[in-house]
């Protein structure tokens, strides 16, 4: 048994050698333990842990042969020991789904942000947005289906700043070719697998010439190498006034990090909300799982009043990159179902369900599909 | 005989006189304002601007003034004098769009005015506008925007091939000038909240410090309410819910694109007023869309959002009375829904609209 687990570490840690995928979203572990994955949990603060119990309970439910390693993070302390056992945790597994670990911006610039600090250490350059408006849903704009991708390791999150003279303070905004170029790739064949017709770029280079510059060039140059997806670009402030007043002009989105942070989140409004909509973020060798728009929601924790839609549809995405697509279609279109047919909504997009209520029904959709359940 | 005189305007002062009765003159003060008609529909609607002014008998003469750029001496570009001149003695400006030559070998226009005149802060209000419909109605909230600093200082490298630097400048006078303006702002408005916005999470010192100075002022103005939030909270209730935000108060790009999402909600760039404030009292108020080459000399551009600038100003000015007069008027022109525009769903000229806005400023008198 030691030699098999000291063999698959080896494996894992030449694989970057021997197996160079590049360009490729992250292959997903092999299974371990008899046809079971392992993934880690990560429930972070404010709603994460609540909704996070609510997925163990329905995958239990439903039988989804997916273990969960839990790591907390905690997100006062100010060691650096708790993201980096969550950082290993997700190296040894390759896959995370999590909670948003709150950063406390009073404490002084060399206390990172955890997230941040997940998402460069483990090189999870592209996240991964499908904002869909959904039929039970009532929102403002009707049939939205748009795909951001938006760079997620460098750009203004690169959290490089100094104060040379006192009360002057300057934040470098870092942009690279192979960066840029990486996530344009990303976007184009993600665009070319989903059948998209047309990638925008979003950026402001009439103003930030050389930065914003060279990742407009960037794009070009990839899109000339997808010849059937038309690409063009937009200017980040008419981009999200196209957004609030004729969103259906847009299909594939690829931005750098900052720009994606504003559109995804301007996205999200528009169909409905932060309970909606999940995220992904993928890297080359890990992916990790999360609600889309990353809030902590501490004012709402607690109360049995969050959304689970996002973090549910998360794992479903999870489970779609384990290549257990039976069980994410299964839940999905449980969700689905309680969403659009049973219209149990919860609070946030104007009905009165609480969370366990809707985990109830999505529940008991599943297990009127078929004998796969165990008991409620 | 006259038994109060009051001094309102900063500038040079004329004024009319008229004669009410055997006793009694009123003299009004008339202010000067610089007009920079600018270029494409700029003319034909500060044209239009300047008839409902007098319609609504304003006490304001206007002195146009062309803003091209010239070479001056030492080679560096810089506005006209006759322009700078007239900016400084008047302390207003009105100013249609520019257009932003390509290849013309000096930078932007609007760079340039707002580096002569240390244009600090940019204001933007946006008002929901009756009868001109959007999915958004209740909207009511004033984004007020760094506009010297932070991440359009300017200042990039090339590190080395393949990696570019930016740099993003935060400096604490800056942040504490806005964040003064804002709560003055708020002050002279009637207005309840002050929201920072920004993105300390993650840029922990520089949008830090901008928020240390937002604090440091809002402890002199304990009368308006303060309240910090991130950017993308900020993106995500504004969408779903604009009625929640009052004032919001960001560094520059942030200012940016929230100033435009904004005007995105109450129906673009032709409705939407803007003023930008500088030290020393200068105030430029313009409008923000382009030059719309295509229709300018036609009569079909929409005066609107040059309007409301100009409303924008008086209310600057304190004249809140001939302020409202035309904003009602212009109002209750969109709301009729007879004479509108092209760009707002109708088919009439401009001088039309124009007429129409005159008729009711007069019908009011």
């Amino acid at each position: 048994k030691h030699t098999t687990i000291m063999m698959a570490t080896l494996t894992k840690a030449l694989k970057p050698i021997l197996g160079m995928q590049f360009g490729n979203t992250a292959k997903p572990p092999p299974a371990k333990y008899g046809g079971r994955h392992t993934v880690t949990l990560i429930p972070g603060d404010g709603i994460g842990p609540e909704l996070l119990n609510h997925v163990r309970e329905l995958f239990r439910f439903s039988c989804v042969p997916v273990d969960f390693e839990v790591v907390h993070v905690n997100s006062a302390s100010t060691s650096e020991d708790d993201i980096n056992n969550a950082i290993m945790a997700i190296r040894r597994n390759g896959v995370a789904l999590k909670g948003n670990v709150e950063t406390n911006h009073t404490m002084p610039p060399n206390h990172k942000s955890r997230n941040n600090l997940l998402r460069t250490s483990l090189d999870l350059y592209a996240n991964m947005m499908h904002c869909q408006s959904l039929p039970g849903v009532q929102t403002r704009h009707k049939n939205i289906d748009i795909i951001i991708i938006r760079e997620n390791t460098e750009g203004e999150y690169s959290s490089l700043e100094h104060e040379s003279v006192s009360g002057v303070v300057e934040s470098l905004k870092i942009i690279t070719r192979n960066n840029s170029l990486r996530i344009a790739d990303y976007a184009f064949r993600l665009a070319r697998d989903k059948g998209r017709r047309r990638v925008t770029a979003v950026h402001k280079a009439n103003i930030m010439k050389l930065g914003d510059g060279l990742f407009l060039q960037c794009c070009k140059e990839v899109a000339s190498g997808y010849p059937d997806i038309e690409f063009d670009s937009m200017i980040v402030d008419n981009t999200t006034m196209q957004l609030v007043s004729k969103p259906h002009q847009f299909d594939v989105m690829v931005m750098p990090n900052l720009y994606g942070n504003v559109v995804s989140n301007v996205c999200a409004g528009l169909v409905g909300g932060p309970g909606l909509v999940p995220g992904a973020n993928y890297g080359r060798d890990y992916a990790v799982f999360e609600t889309a728009t990353r809030n902590t929601g501490k004012s709402i924790a607690n109360r049995n009043i969050a959304n689970p839609t996002a973090m549910l549809l998360a794992s479903c995405l999870m489970l779609d990159h384990l290549k257990l697509h039976d069980y994410a279609n299964m839940i999905r279109g449980a969700i689905l179902t309680t969403m659009n047919e049973t219209r149990l909504h919860t609070v946030d997009i104007g009905g009165q369900g609480t969370t366990s209520e809707v985990v109830q029904s999505i529940m008991r959709i599943i297990q009127s599909g078929g004998p796969l359940t165990t008991e409620i | 005989q006259l038994d109060a005189f009051v001094v309102l305007a900063s500038g040079e002062i004329s004024y009319s006189s008229q004669q009410c009765s055997n006793f009694m003159t009123i003299y009004t003060i008339i202010q000067t304002v610089t007009l920079i008609p600018g270029d494409g529909i700029g003319p034909e609607i500060s044209t239009a601007v300047m008839k409902i002014f007098e319609a609504a008998k304003a006490p304001i003469q206007w002195e146009e003034r062309n803003v091209t750029a010239i070479k001056g001496p030492g080679g560096r570009w810089m506005i006209p004098p006759e322009a700078k001149e007239s900016m400084n003695k008047n302390k207003i400006g009105l100013k249609g769009p520019l257009k932003t030559p390509i290849a013309a070998g000096h930078p932007s226009m609007n760079l340039l005015l707002r580096k002569t005149f240390d244009l600090y802060a940019n204001v933007r209000p946006c008002v929901s506008i009756e009868g001109y419909k959007t999915p958004y109605t209740d909207v009511d909230l004033v984004t007020i925007r760094e506009n010297t600093e932070g991440e359009y200082s300017g200042i990039e490298h090339l590190i080395v091939d393949g990696v570019v630097q930016s740099i993003k400048l935060i400096t604490e006078e800056a942040s504490r000038r806005i964040a003064k303006y804002a709560f003055e702002y708020a002050r002279n408005n009637q207005r309840t909240s002050v929201t920072a916005v920004h993105k300390a999470n993650i840029m922990r010192m520089s949008d830090g410090l901008f928020l240390r100075k937002c604090r440091e002022v809002a402890e002199n103005y304990k009368d308006v309410k303060f309240t910090e939030m991130y950017l993308d909270t900020v993106c995500l209730n504004m969408v779903q819910d604009p009625s929640h935000f009052d004032i919001l108060v960001m560094p520059n790009l942030y200012g940016d694109i929230l100033s435009d999402l904004c005007a995105g909600l109450i129906g673009g760039l032709g409705v939407t007023p803007s003023g930008n404030i500088g030290a020393n009292g200068v105030a430029i108020f313009e409008s923000v869309h382009g030059t719309a080459p295509d229709i300018a000399g036609k009569d079909l551009a929409n005066p609107t959002a040059l309007l409301l600038s100009a409303v924008m100003m008086l209310r600057h000015m304190g004249l809140h009375g001939h302020a409202k007069k035309i904003e009602t008027a212009c109002f209750d022109t969109i709301r009729d829904e007879k004479v509108l525009t092209k760009d707002l769903g109708g088919n009439a000229k401009c001088s039309e609209f124009t007429a129409d806005i005159c008729r009711r400023v007069q019908d009011m008198d």
